[in-house]
Parts: structure tokens; sequence; C-alpha cells
């Protein structure tokens, strides 16, 4: 497939148009935070409870007077941090767990997905949860506990994957010609079955984010760290005397999630393009 | 490393410790009824609804005195005394009482006609047991306090004689009902008295009677028809309603389905709304006996924290009045030292620490801390306590506010366990905290400041781990003084030394909002607010 293919493929999608934009402009925002709002966010720059519009608070002030826009832009780099790393380590770990056991198959398959379900049997939340408390929060803490409880769904993914490509004739011609398993599994295995691999990761960092805020709005996230959840967690309260304070930083995970669930489907539509057009 | 073994443990354990431990935080409110409603004849008939949060593990004082034990208990249970809101002495179970001049021999005459809810009667032998046996095994501070008598001896069935070893003019304080609650020995002597199967069935000498306890809903006390003062309870019952969420308890109060709140039920962010209800009367009165005062707690093993100019930098670092009024939405006193203003002995001319990053600044300096590439002094970690949001937005403050003059603050957080094991264990630099106070300094303030208290694994002892011969000497000196005059000048020595030396950085004398239903006269009239009988509380007709 080409460049072009991919990018036709993607831009059938609207959908996945707009989430692209709307993205970039998180990450734009992410990037320039310090440029647009220099300083700490955590700064008491304004007096407490202004509304939105008023004074030098675009979006108003939370109840010690910081800027809620400049909570939402510092905010944006630690959803987005988050996010792409907790999926790459829960890529990491699923990608190998599920090749190794796809591609062996055996005793080893079994060991593997045995271990797997363990993981799957805790829901995802409170075993991300108990993780944190126990670690005490940070950002790094954070970022191992969400990708401790992502990697199950991406491990039996690669599995399928591997299993199913395992037995093709391409694969038993690089057997044949003596290459090593570990060859086998990253030069020809693996490239074949990433499509589905990058459709679920993109997804996954929407979970990842949609997570941290979760954490952060029961207070367990990093408390040095200016991040979305903890906007609301704390705002929540007073949702009666100042709505803004929790409804803008909503408003930017339901953009960020929405954005990443309609990249995630363009991907899906591009790097399947005969599914796609089968469904017209 | 060992917090991280011990999380699990306090993950299950969290959620008690956190209860236990936000009782004395959460336990007092008290209204003033305004002297002209007194004169109204008393209504008799009613039935008071009363918040009570976090829900008490049991109703037996004696055995556990948590802020809402005390609450639903003081109706059950009396002491000898109780206080007005300037902490003098008033009769409850003592009719009368008299102090030798030698300040070691106290007797106590008590009230005639009292019955136990089971109908025997209420004796001087009961006090003796009392305070002699069932609460030195049980009661923390009452067994700090009654092990300072030689003797306690019933001179009749209505007089108990106590006998000091030497003199201790705070033990005229220590009587309320928490501190002292009167159990029957006819129930408890010769058991044991936590495994006692009455405890699910208290029996004490008060206005209302335990009739039916839903755990998770309610606690229903009824009128105790042979109360000692005729024609008294005039409310038929209280029910103490368990609401464990914030909103829903500030629901319960506005649409009138509860005619009381006390201590921390409502958060201070709802107050400033709260009040404005026509059918609410908000109060801060009635904490006089607890009296708490909140700090800055600082480890003086950890440097530079042990250098007093760093402690003043902070000091000054801090602007107290801005933590008053947007952090606790105006509730609190800026504290001038460490005895809070409403306790005796307090004295206000001592060194107080005005808002001025500058003068921290300076100070700094001349510790040779100087701005570093980032502008950067030095580094110290901050763990606010886990009792709730105010206290996570009072960290926030810190860091930013120490930030200003180049004292970086990483926050670290923790849960309740978690927090008073650390502290406990001196395994903290900075932290928040706060500690109730008991109307004498010699009860409830000298216990942090005094070196003997260094006691690690203890919380709320000195944990700061200061130490000065001098304040140990005159705290202790002022405990045995019988001359008020000579007590105020100890005392009042102490607060200079403690304000020059800023063992803690003091941020508030703090306050309690009590709200309760303009249909209800004559509750929380003294010191201990809340927690007293309400024998005389009456409700108007709608």
């Amino acid at each position: 497939m080409t460049n072009r293919d991919f990018w036709r493929g993607f831009a059938r999608n609207k959908g996945a148009v707009l989430g692209l934009l709307l993205l970039l402009a998180v990450m734009a925002l992410a990037a320039f935070a310090d440029i647009l709002f220099p300083g700490d966010p955590w700064e008491m720059a304004t007096a407490p409870f202004q509304p939105p519009l008023s004074g030098d608070a675009l979006l108003g002030s939370d109840m010690l007077g910081r800027d809620i826009a400049a909570g939402i832009a510092h905010g944006a780099r630690v959803s987005l941090v988050i996010g792409l790393i907790s999926t790459a380590v829960a890529l990491l770990i699923g990608v190998t767990l599920g090749a190794v056991a796809g591609f062996h198959g055996g005793w080893v398959d079994d060991a593997v997905m045995r271990f797997t379900e363990l993981f799957q049997t805790i829901p995802n939340f409170v075993l991300a949860v108990v993780l944190v408390a126990i670690f005490t929060p940070s950002l790094t803490t954070i970022v191992i506990a969400i990708a401790v409880v992502s990697w199950p769904p991406l491990a039996r993914l690669a599995r399928a994957e591997f299993l199913s490509l395992r037995s093709r004739e391409f694969v038993q011609a690089a057997v044949t010609t003596g290459q090593s398993n570990l060859t086998i599994i990253l030069r020809q295995i693996l490239p074949n079955s990433l499509s589905p691999i990058i459709v679920s990761a993109s997804l996954m960092v929407a979970t990842a984010i949609l997570l941290e805020s979760s954490l952060s709005f029961l207070g367990l996230g990093d408390p040095n760290a200016m991040s979305w959840g903890y906007m609301v967690g704390a705002a929540r309260t007073m949702i009666r005397q100042a709505w803004w304070m929790s409804f803008f930083p909503g408003i930017a995970i339901v953009l960020t999630v929405l954005s990443l669930n309609l990249v995630g489907e363009g991907l899906n539509d591009a790097l399947n393009p005969k599914l796609a057009r089968s469904r017209g | 490393m060992k917090h991280r073994l011990a999380a699990i443990h306090r993950l299950v354990a969290g959620g008690l410790l956190a209860t236990a431990l936000a009782l004395p935080a959460a336990a007092l409110a008290v209204l003033s009824a305004a002297p002209a409603l007194a004169q109204e004849t008393p209504v008799r008939g009613g039935t008071m609804n009363i918040i009570v949060q976090p829900e008490p593990p049991l109703l037996v004082l004696g055995l556990n005195q948590q802020g809402p034990t005390q609450t639903v208990a003081g109706k059950i249970y009396q002491g000898l005394l109780t206080y007005d809101q300037k902490l003098n002495p008033m009769p409850s179970l003592a009719k009368s009482w008299t102090v030798s001049p030698d300040g070691l021999t106290y007797t106590f005459k008590l009230q005639e006609n009292v019955k136990w809810h089971d109908g025997k009667p209420f004796t001087a032998k009961d006090v003796v047991f009392t305070t002699s046996k069932f609460l030195v095994e049980t009661h923390p501070r009452g067994r700090a306090v009654f092990s300072r008598c030689s003797s306690i001896t019933a001179l009749d069935d209505q007089t108990v004689e106590f006998k000091l070893k030497e003199p201790f003019p705070a033990f005229i304080q220590a009587f309320e009902v928490s501190s002292a609650p009167m159990m029957p020995a006819h129930i408890y002597e010769g058991t044991d008295y936590r495994a006692n199967p009455a405890n699910a069935t208290p029996i004490g000498t008060g206005p209302f009677k335990f009739k039916e306890w839903v755990k998770g809903s309610y606690i229903h006390l009824v009128r105790n028809d042979d109360y000692f003062k005729p024609g008294q309870p005039y409310l038929d019952g209280i029910y103490f309603r368990v609401i464990p969420d914030g909103v829903s308890r500030a629901l319960a109060l506005e649409s009138g389905q509860v005619q009381q709140t006390q201590y921390s039920d409502v958060e201070p962010f709802d107050v400033p709304r709260l009040r404005q209800l026509p059918h609410l009367e908000m109060t801060t009165k009635g904490y006089e006996f607890v009296a708490p005062m909140s700090w800055l707690e600082i480890n003086h093993r950890v440097k530079p924290l042990d250098d007093k100019r760093f402690r003043k930098a902070i000091a000054h670092a801090i602007d107290r009045t801005f933590i008053r009024d947007k952090i606790w939405f105006g509730l609190g006193r800026v504290p001038t030292g460490p005895i809070n203003s409403v306790v005796k002995f307090h004295d206000p001319k001592v060194t107080v620490y005005e808002h001025s990053p500058d003068k921290a600044k300076q100070l700094l300096d001349e510790m040779g801390l100087k701005p570093g590439a980032d502008g950067t002094r030095a580094t110290v970690k901050v763990m606010p306590m886990p009792y709730g949001e105010t206290w996570s937005r009072l960290g926030e403050y810190l860091k930013q506010a120490l930030g200003k003059v180049g004292v970086k603050v990483v926050l670290e957080s923790t849960d309740a366990g978690g927090w008073s094991q650390r502290v406990a264990n001196w395994d903290y630099e900075i932290t928040t905290n706060f500690l109730y106070q008991y109307g004498d300094p010699a009860l409830g303030v000298a216990r942090t400041y005094i070196s003997d208290n260094i006691r690690k694994g203890v919380m709320f002892s000195n944990t700061m781990g200061y130490s000065n011969p001098k304040v140990d000497e005159l705290f202790a000196g002022a405990a045995r003084e019988i001359d008020p005059a000579k007590r105020q000048e100890m005392y009042s020595e102490v607060q200079r030394i403690l304000t020059d030396e800023v063992p803690v950085v003091w941020l508030l004398e703090m306050e309690f909002p009590t709200f309760i239903d303009k249909r209800v006269k004559n509750a929380n009239t003294t010191a201990i607010g809340v927690n007293d009988t309400y024998d005389d509380v009456y409700m108007t007709a709608k």
C-alpha cells in the first residue's frame, strides 16, 4: 500500500479528518502551552471565582484564582504524554507476549494466555487504583499502572494475528531458508500484523487519557502536575457556584478522546481498505 | 520502601483509619440561643433530626470519644460539669463543687434523684468507679488526668472528693461529658468493659435514652421520662441521620429534612450559600472547648528545617489571611501563637509574622541559601493531610507561596493511614496538622511542645522533635501553679519563646460551622455546643 492509498482511505472518512484536525489542535496547545500561557499553571494569577471572559482569565478562574485556560493548556501535555507513553509501554508488553504466544503455540501459548486472563479478570480501573495507591502517585507510577492494565487486549490481538500468519507460506519459506525465530517474528510476521495493532493502539491512547483523568479525579493524580482530571475533580463540589471550573476541562477531555476515536476509525478504514469499501 | 509494603494493608485499613482520624476533626458544633428566645415558654414535643457523620462505631462514650460518638452519646451520658462559652464550669451531674485553697482537694456535690436509664440510682459510687477504674483503663485523656489523683473517695452517696498528688488547676476543665462521662458501676464493675454485652444498649443518666440503631441509616433516641430535671427534656426524641455524601448532607439541610449539622458536615465552600437560607442559623460558637489550632508541622530533624530562620521565612512567605478567606471561605481566625485565642492564658503580645515575601527572602539570604540558576534556594517536601480537598488546596497554595521566595515544594500525597504512620514515625519534612486544645494549655497545648512527649510512633505527640528546656520548665511549672496571675506570666513567657522559635508555623484557629434550623431553640449554648445534653432544647411549630 502506498502513502497515497493510505491518505485516500483515511480522507474518505470525514469524521477521521475532523478528528485529526482536533488532535493536531490539542497537540499544538500542548506544544505551545509555555508560549500561550507562560509561567506556572498553579500560579494564583487572578481573583478567585472569575467567570469566563472576565478580566484576564479567558475561561474563568478557579477557587484559588488559577487560570482555567492555562490549566487546560498545561494539562494537555500531561494527558497526551501519559496517553502516548503508557500506550507505548502497553504495546511493548502486549505485542511481545502475544507474539511469543502466537508464534510458539503449545504450552507457551497456554501459559501466556492464562497469565493474560489473570489480568483480564481484574477490573481495569480497580487494578489501576490499587497500583497507583501502592506506589504513591507520580507521573511514572501512573504511566506504569495504565500500561499494566491495558496490555491484555493487545496481547490477545497480536496472538491471533501471529497464529494465523504463522502457517502462511511466506513464513514457511522463511523457516526453510533458515531465518532465526526472532528474525521471522520481527521481519516477517510483525510488519504484516501491524494494521489492527495500530488501530487498537490509537483507541488505547484515548482510554489511557480517560484512565488518567479518572485517577486524577479521584485524587490519585501526580499532585505536582496540572491535569484535566484533577481540574474536574477539584471543581466538582463547586459546580453550583462555578460551573466553568469543571465544564471546560471536561470539554477538553471529551474532545481529545473523541478525536482519538475518530482518528482510530480513520486508521481502520485506511489500513483495511477492503473492509471500508465493502461498507460503502 | 516500607510505606509501599504497608500500603496494601492501608488500603484495607485506610477507610477505617480515615474515619477514626477524621473524627476529632469532624466533631464539634454549637449555636447560641438569643437571650430573647429564652423567655418564651418551651413547647413540649417534636422530634429533631441531626446529621451524624461519619457513623460512630459504638455509643458507649467511656470507650470511644470520636467526634460523632460525642454528639450522639452526649445526649445519653453526662459528665459532672459542662462549661459556658468562656469555659467557666457549670453544673451538670454535679450540683456544686469546692476547691481547697491549696488546690489539692476537689469536692463535688451531686444532683439528687438522678437515675440510670435502667432505673437504678446514680450515686457517688458510680463517680468513683468511673474516674478511678473505668476511664483510666479506656480513655487516654482521662488516664492522664485522673492518674494525678492520690485518692478518689465517696464521702456519702451525694459527695465525691478528689485528692491530687500536686496542684493541677486544669483539673476543673476535665469534667465535661467527653473527658469524663459517668458510667454505671452496677453494669460494668468487675467485667471486661470493652466486651460487656451492655455496650450494644448504652445506659446513661442523660435526658435521652437509646431506642434503636439501624446501621448505615439512623440512631434513634427517645425522651427519658425519669430525667432528674422535672418536665425536661422537651423533645420527644432525636434521630441522628447517617449521610455519608457531602452534597446530600447540604441538600438535607436545605430541604429541612434535618435541623442541625455540625463540625465538618458542611464543606467550607457550601457555607456561604447555606448561610443565605432564611430558615437556617449559622454559628461558629460552641467549639470553645475543643478550640482546634492548625499548623504547618515541620520536622526539625531535616536540614534546613532545623534552622529557626528558615521556619520564620516560611511564616513570612505565606499569607494566612488569604488561606482563611479563600481556602476556608472565611471560617477561622488568624492565630498569633500556639494558644487559641478562645483558650485561657492566650496572650496576643508576641512576635507576629506578617505576610512579607521580602522578609522571607532576607532571612534565607542570611542563612546563605542563595537562589540557584532556576531561582531555587532549597527544596522541601510537603505532605498535606489527606482529610479532604480543603487541605489539598492548602498544599497547592503552599507550593505557590513558598515557590515565590525560592523554596521549591514537592507535594506528596498519601492516604489517612499512611499519613498518620509517617508523621508518628517522623518520616516527613513538612505536613499540616491540627489539634484540639481542651480549654487549658496544660491539657491541649503543652503536649505538642514539651520534650517529654517526643515519642516515636505516637500520633499527636511532639512529632517535630522540638526541644527547649526552658519551654519544658515553663509548661511544667504553669501546670501546677494555682495562682492564675502567675500561671498567666508563665504561659505568656512560653508564648513569647515559642513565637520566636516557630517550632511549627501556626496557620489557623479553625472554626466549624454549625447550622441549626430556626425552629430549634436553646441548642448549642455551651462550650461543648452540639455535644451537650439538649435537655432544654425545644422546637416551635412550623
